[in-house]
């Protein structure tokens, strides 16, 4: 198999171009898909039996959470191409993701604790999904935080990166850690082996809403990595017909 | 539909709102944050090009 297409597409000005061809496409694509799953939410899904229109946070704190752990995973497998085939542009990509992530990460946990307050009767307790979840956001702020305090920018990627493959066991913690545990927070009802704990009537928002919040990450990973390959490419030439 | 009816959500107007606001404000930091970075660098790459060409002419 020829690996040209995969150089190609590492190529930094290559990927800076298609960058900018697709970033517009996810953007309108995610404004839709986030408006419909709103409305979809909000309006049309009925009341649950149980929480009544409380459970209408679900929108946007589960699509929040699955981003957190989503763009993590993303974050960790490109620092990992990044270290082991010393491919810049896939530091870049992780780099990217860092902020991104980190306010994904305080999304779900806001919304949590807003949700938590009237079900649970508490903001916050520390049980096991909480606290591994705490720890995700520790784990992107403390990725950049290490990356700001090198000035070589190659050290920092390969330092931010070890870090950022160290915290992705975090990830099946996360995850696992209402069955693992006895939590305050409910076992996965839809990312079961079996049929889902939800009904169709809910389940269906809660998809489109998912599919936006990861378009909307793919145009906002995109613009933003866009900037990091004009930092980066500091003397290129191709830069002068780019900018 | 009745407006006040969706307004108050069950009693839980001020949880669901506040959370909703909340996703609004989160979406339009990143939408915000990351249109500034890439304009950041396009603009310094500009200048960078800029000073390039007037020390070699």
């Amino acid at each position: 198999m020829s690996w040209t297409w995969f150089h190609k597409l590492a190529s930094p000005p290559h990927a800076y171009r298609i960058l900018g061809t697709i970033a517009p496409w996810f953007g309108w694509a995610s404004l839709a898909l986030i408006l419909l799953a709103t409305w979809w939410g909000l309006v049309k899904a009925p009341p649950d039996y149980q929480q009544g229109d409380g459970f209408r946070i679900l929108y946007v704190h589960a699509p929040s959470a699955w981003m957190s752990m989503f763009t993590y995973v993303v974050m960790a497998v490109a620092a990992g191409v990044g270290l082991i085939w010393r491919i810049k542009l896939a530091h870049a990509a992780a780099a990217a993701c860092a902020p991104i992530g980190a306010s994904f990460t305080f999304l779900a946990l806001a919304t949590g604790s807003i949700w938590g307050k009237p079900m649970w009767g508490t903001w916050w307790v520390w049980d096991a999904r909480l606290t591994s979840e705490l720890l995700l956001l520790f784990l992107y702020l403390g990725y950049m935080a290490l990356r700001a305090s090198f000035d070589d920018p190659q050290r920092a990627d390969r330092a931010s990166a070890v870090l950022a493959l160290v915290g992705v066991i975090n990830v099946p913690i996360i995850h696992y850690s209402v069955n693992w545990w006895s939590t305050l927070h409910q076992p996965a009802s839809v990312t079961k082996f079996d049929k889902p704990s939800i009904d169709m009537a809910m389940l269906i928002p809660l998809f489109i809403m998912i599919a936006g919040f990861q378009l909307y990450f793919g145009w906002a990973v995109s613009r933003r990595l866009r900037g990091e390959i004009l930092r980066r490419e500091r003397n290129a030439n191709w830069l002068k017909e780019a900018a | 539909m009745d407006l006040q009816k969706f307004f108050e959500m069950g009693g839980y107007a001020g949880y669901v709102w506040t959370s909703y606001g909340l996703t609004a404000l989160i979406l339009i930091w990143n939408w915000w944050a990351a249109r500034r970075s890439e304009a950041e660098a396009q603009t310094a790459a500009k200048r960078r090009n800029e000073l390039a060409l007037e020390r070699s002419s």
